[in-house]
């Protein structure tokens, strides 16, 4: 179910990348370093991308982020776009492991989001922006490693938080419903 | 919502332009702008920018406060790799010429100086071209012209789906903040971070539930009405290539291989004027 882009994948890529884009106004902001926030869209994305599998993942992430930035800040940091679609598309790798939709996202479950979702984060922010960052716009690398550290610490901590309370609230929900659904 | 950029119809030749076109044009000159460190192209680049932003009839209250978020963060960065490293201008024009002292382990010098004044105009040479973008681009007809150079339609659709339901999801999120303010809640003050997450949170929740709510009722209409059954579809937006459409799209090509052959003339992608 996961691997293919049916119709509820093409809107939840969508309405995702709509609801990503929105929240980019709400920052939470971390302190000194420049263009680095807690960033509750980060919850979104690894929601959506827990549900709905690495493609949906990836799209919003990609999307999401240009969009944002170029509606809000009126310029795309391609360093920072390709690392979301890094996370979301890693988060979504084990979108059936964590039975949201079964209503088993408990226990095991979340232990397991949080761990890929630190490896992504890990892999996105400290490897891959930094990385880009100094590639393409040649900045010092001192500065994009300690923005890249600070970005995957807020990230991981707001995933941590919030993602897990969003996909065990829609966990409970669907997991009540879920004798009165249709089988894929 | 007004200080979201948004599609404004008007007639120009750039409004006229396919979706496609733009989308080249725009991608190319990031990768442009984001490869050359050369002060003359990037300066020639910025009157290119200006010039085009010019002909788009753009008006200054459509994109004054994108603006200003820009410059901020702009200073901010700048700021930034100033504390973090003062030497990269040094370490990169293999000179130092300090003009004067400031800090401790932080002289001002004239290398610098000129490294952030590229880092500041290579800022001003991709802002226009992204104003311009979003200002002239018809979203219906963008979502067609992605599916024209290749981009399966299911995920131009999602593209589609997206521009169409940002302004939705914007009214939804001020009514849930402002539903909540009502109640008691202050979003904007100077609370702690542990406020301020659930603070977050009870907006988060109803608007993500009210979301995957959409997502079932809009992903049914479409299955009701069929979509997806075919291996094609076509638009009803959708604008060929037209003469202007390629003009553009071999100047940009010309302009970034010139571009490209001027920068790594010299065997970096800096220019150094102290040479």
């Amino acid at each position: 179910m996961n691997k293919k882009f049916g119709i509820r994948e093409v809107v939840a890529a969508g309405i995702g990348t709509a609801l990503f884009v929105v929240l980019t106004q709400v920052q939470i902001p971390l302190g000194f370093i420049p263009n680095t926030a807690l960033q509750p869209r980060m919850a979104v994305l690894s929601f959506m991308a827990a549900i709905f599998g690495p493609l949906v993942g990836a799209l919003i992430g990609f999307l999401g982020h240009a969009l944002g930035d170029a509606l809000f800040y009126g310029s795309i940091w391609w360093s920072w776009v390709i690392p979301e679609l890094v996370v979301g598309c890693v988060i979504g790798l084990f979108a059936k492991k964590y039975a949201v939709r079964e209503g088993g996202f408990n226990g095991k479950a979340i232990v397991r989001f949080n761990v890929v979702q630190i490896i992504a984060n890990a892999a996105a922010w400290i490897v891959c922006a930094p990385v880009l960052d100094i590639l393409v716009y040649a900045e010092p690398a001192n500065k994009v490693f300690a923005q890249g550290f600070f970005a995957f610490l807020g990230n991981i901590i707001i995933i941590a938080i919030l993602g897990t309370l969003l996909l065990a609230a829609y966990s409970g929900i669907s997991g009540k419903n879920a004798a009165l659904k249709k089988e894929d | 919502m007004n200080k979201l950029l948004s599609y404004c119809e008007k007639d120009t030749w750039l409004h006229r332009l396919s979706g496609v076109t733009k989308l080249v044009f725009f991608l190319l000159w990031c990768l442009t702008s984001a490869l050359t460190y050369d002060t003359r192209i990037l300066l020639v680049m910025i009157v290119i920018s200006a010039v085009l932003f010019a002909m788009s009839k753009t008006e200054w209250k459509q994109i004054s406060t994108v603006f200003k978020f820009v410059m901020f963060f702009m200073i901010v960065n700048l700021c930034a790799i100033f504390m973090f490293s003062p030497y990269q201008g040094t370490a990169i024009y293999g000179s130092k010429t300090v003009l004067t002292g400031f800090l401790p382990g932080h002289d001002i010098t004239r290398e610098e100086l000129f490294y952030l004044f590229n880092v500041l105009i290579k800022y001003f040479t991709v802002v226009p071209s992204v104003f311009i973008f979003l200002v002239t681009t018809d979203p219906s007809e963008f979502a067609a012209s992605l599916n024209l150079v290749g981009i399966p339609y299911t995920i131009a659709y999602s593209v589609a789906i997206a521009l169409r339901y940002i302004p939705d999801v914007q009214s939804d999120f001020t009514r849930i903040r402002n539903a909540q303010e009502a109640r008691g809640i202050e979003m904007s003050g100077k609370a702690r971070l542990h406020d301020r997450i659930k603070r977050t949170a009870s907006i988060l929740f109803p608007l993500l539930f009210s979301t995957m709510e959409h997502i079932e009722t809009v992903s049914n209409a479409m299955e009701l009405r069929g979509f997806g059954k075919k291996k094609k579809r076509t638009w009803y937006a959708l604008k060929g290539l037209h003469r202007n459409d390629y003009l553009v799209l071999i100047g940009t090509v010309l302009f970034m291989a010139a571009a490209m052959i001027i920068t790594y003339a010299d065997g970096n992608r800096f220019w150094n004027p102290w040479i």
